[in-house]
């Protein structure tokens, strides 16, 4: 028996001196996925964050406040996410801010954290209408929504036929995985083809879309001008397989940011060649950021991707966008209400409703060119609405365009009905922002 | 020496067929019943509620359902998920178009709803059994899933095709604690399990069993296959129907289409598989099991990786979770083939013997 007492004993020892040592951190649950068909996502992405953090704290924190994450792995299942977010909130004096990476998990965390007053982020997913912060003051979609990113795709296709006036007569076509995530941009989209004049073709995916012989065959057919693919997962090799198939030219196939990581396009291999996607992100190792990750975390060992040859990849910089924005609400947060000090949830929440990247700022940061520069407020939760153009040239991802925004005023203005109608449904009184600081 | 009936005599035909006739039995539910509704909303976190038990107790009536229809009048389906899709997005058209209505009024509505929609996808069972119904199943959790997402109507025409449930509020009370939603969602559960089993034990259960054993032979002695058939399908599709819209209202809030999966239909096949087929309790041991023990693995997991400092890199944690959560799946399998409520009866009839097994 003695043995088995002084193993408890160092247990409850370990177990106190790991919660000892969590006085005075910032504590941020990460919401995980590292196994299941979205396992390659979920790990560049936390990864990425993780490495920024590392990075952040191997400087000396934030202002002296050390990052404090915890995983849990949640498999991209909604059930599993709500548990692992009730599991971890409370843990380390109550968590900071939450960002589940998925739209079913960010979903059922709506309400909850809307309750529990934690800021939730849904960085490139979610709902759109949450970027009117009025109607959601505890969800911010940072950078670009999918609405944000069809008007941008929308401007894209414009220049590319020189000017978006030009677009009146083409013909566009839609190839969505049908689903709510498909489903999202299409009123921005027939706003657009109304306005624009050009004709918008509407392709049902069924997800998983493993087969698309008829969708591509249709697009052959009707011989749009461009496709845009609204894919995720296995959808989107496949797509761009079937499309080489059927001679539909990769370069005019253009895929919404979720089909726009090596993890994509590899799979297509040769086919894949000349494909263009949109990006909320750059990818590579050129940025300064990106180096310092690669020598002072990869060097010491502490990286977070098992692969080293994922840094800089999509998700990974991705991650690491995600980790700088946060850090930066973390920061703005402290300049406000006390250097050096812990932050609550309400102080990240207003810390997240006054980040401002701008070129300068992301410049000192190591990070110009990383992301487009980041101005939130209390009615905008977005902050930026850019999207990049890139395309694979088989091997790598090459910049076709810097960060460009689609008309923002026309997608602001849809913005703000989608929420009133929401605020009205759930008889809530929107905030007044002049009235916020 | 404890659990063991002798000396409790049966003075009439009722008492002979009460649904607990051993008073062990009826002491047993009793304190379960006093824990469930009094000590655990006591005692009880609100993570626990929130993330364990709420989720635990709704799939269990998910898994009942199906239990009724595949353990019950061995009907093999795969859509179990699909009908609570339509309880959960029918409950909250009732809710959001008839005014003034009460909100477990609208519940009754969807899991009628659901009803409905499991006739229609139980007509094959007219015709073809085993695989192939599970695959004529199959198609209602592909089209269920697509009408709901293509159709605005059920969403409210909502642009992201998803719902948000209304606040649930009985008789003017609002449920919005974990504990009230917690004991809202146990009366429920409660309720309809006492339903389940006591139609097990009737006329309608032994029909079902009936059909179950050989259809050929039930025929014969004059049960109608297809008004009984029919029967399971609807009353199946009922409870899941139930099942979805409290897991839409009390558990996740906003749900998508994509929240009733395929993949969830068939985690309540296993939860019935594991639980025990043909049984009310193993839809309960089932749902536990599936619901609690990957949660717990990777608590246990992550206890140990923390007190013992393993360092264990979190995608190695996540496999090893998913890699001993399958070989216990296949442990139980093996060791009990017909499931957890199985070896709760072995063990009832061990105790009754105990200390003198001869």
């Amino acid at each position: 028996m003695k043995w088995f007492m002084r193993a408890l004993v160092g247990i409850v020892l370990a177990a106190a001196a790991s919660v000892a040592t969590a006085q005075g951190e910032q504590y941020i649950p990460l919401l995980s996925y590292r196994v299941g068909p979205y396992a390659a996502g979920g790990s560049g992405y936390f990864g990425g964050a993780i490495d920024y953090f590392t990075l952040v704290n191997m400087n000396g924190g934030i202002n002296g406040v050390k990052i404090l994450w915890e995983e849990c792995e949640t498999e991209y299942n909604a059930a599993r996410g709500v548990e692992c977010y009730e599991r971890l909130k409370t843990r380390h004096g109550g968590a900071s801010t939450v960002e589940p990476l998925s739209t079913g998990i960010a979903y059922g965390l709506f309400e909850r954290v809307a309750k529990d007053k934690i800021p939730m982020t849904t960085n490139g997913y979610g709902l759109a209408i949450a970027a009117d912060g009025r109607v959601f003051p505890w969800v911010f979609p940072l950078g670009t929504t999918y609405w944000d990113q069809a008007a941008a795709m929308v401007a894209y296709l414009g220049q590319k036929a020189g000017g978006e006036a030009k677009l009146k007569g083409k013909k566009i076509a839609y190839l969505y995985h049908d689903s709510a995530y498909g489903k999202e941009p299409i009123p921005v989209l027939d706003a657009l083809a109304a306005r624009d004049g050009f004709t918008l073709i509407k392709i049902p995916i069924t997800p998983p879309g493993n087969t698309q012989e008829s969708q591509w065959l249709q697009v052959r057919q009707q011989n749009p001008d461009y496709a845009i693919l609204w894919g995720f997962g296995v959808m989107n090799p496949v797509a761009i397989k079937t499309a080489a198939k059927l001679g539909y030219p990769r370069d005019r196939i253009l895929g919404v940011w979720w089909a726009g990581s090596e993890e994509d396009v590899i799979p297509a291999g040769a086919a894949a060649k000349g494909y263009v996607t949109a990006a909320f992100s750059a990818a590579g190792t050129n940025f300064p950021v990106m180096q310092e990750i690669q020598k002072k975390v990869y060097g010491a060992g502490k990286g977070n991707l098992e692969d080293k040859s994922r840094v800089g990849s999509i998700y990974h910089t991705r991650g690491v966008t995600y980790g700088i924005m946060i850090v930066e609400a973390i920061r703005q947060a402290q300049a406000h209400f006390g250097k050096g000090k812990v932050m609550t949830p309400e102080q990240v929440r207003w810390g997240l409703e006054h980040i401002d990247l701008s070129e300068a700022r992301l410049k000192a940061l190591g990070a110009a060119g990383l992301f487009p520069p980041v101005k939130t407020s209390c009615a905008d939760h977005e902050g930026s609405g850019m999207v990049k153009f890139q395309q694979w040239d088989g091997k790598e991802f090459k910049s076709l365009t810097p960060f460009i925004s689609g008309d923002r005023a026309f997608v602001h203005q849809m913005v703000v009905q989608g929420a009133d109608k929401y605020a009205a449904e759930k008889k809530i009184t929107p905030r007044d922002c002049s009235k916020e600081m | 020496m404890l659990y063991r009936e002798a000396g409790q005599f049966k003075e009439s035909y009722a008492a002979d067929s009460a649904i607990f006739p051993i008073l062990q039995d009826r002491i047993g539910v009793a304190l379960i019943v006093l824990v469930a509704f009094v000590v655990i909303p006591l005692v009880a976190t609100p993570y626990l509620f929130s993330a364990i038990l709420i989720p635990c107790l709704i799939l269990a009536l998910a898994a009942l359902g199906l239990n009724l229809l595949t353990g019950y009048a061995g009907q093999l389906s795969l859509g179990a998920a699909a009908f609570m899709a339509v309880g959960a997005f029918m409950s909250y058209n009732f809710a959001l178009r008839v005014p003034h209505i009460p909100l477990l009024l609208a519940f009754v509505g969807g899991g009628l709803s659901a009803a409905a929609v499991g006739i229609v996808f139980g007509l094959p069972s007219l015709r073809i059994r085993g695989f192939y119904l599970a695959v004529a199943t199959l198609a209602a959790q592909f089209f269920i899933i697509w009408c709901l997402t293509k159709v605005g109507w059920f969403t409210d025409n909502n642009p992201s095709g998803v719902i948000t449930a209304q606040a649930i509020v009985i008789a003017g009370h609002r449920f919005e604690s974990p504990q009230e939603k917690y004991l809202l969602v146990l009366s429920i559960v409660a309720v309809m399990a006492l339903a389940a089993k006591n139609l097990v034990r009737g006329n309608v259960g032994r029909q079902w069993m009936a059909i179950r054993d050989m259809d050929v032979a039930a025929e014969v002695i004059g049960i109608r296959p297809m008004r009984t058939k029919l029967l399971a399908f609807a009353i199946s599709s009922f409870y899941c129907g139930v099942a979805g819209a409290l897991f839409a209202y009390a558990y996740l809030g906003t749900v998508e289409p994509e929240a009733y999966s395929l993949d969830l239909s068939f985690r309540i096949l296993f939860m019935i598989i594991i639980g025990g087929t043909g049984t009310v309790m193993g839809a309960f041991l089932g749902s536990a099991f599936i619901v609690v023990l990957p949660i717990a693995l990777s608590t246990f997991v992550e206890f140990l990786d923390d007190t013992l400092h393993l360092g264990v890199p979190s995608s190695v944690s996540s496999n090893l979770e998913l890699m001993v959560f399958g070989a216990l799946i296949i442990f139980f399998l093996i060791v009990e083939p017909h499931g957890l409520a199985r070896i709760w009866q072995i063990t009832k009839e061990k105790l009754r013997l105990w200390p003198f097994p001869h």
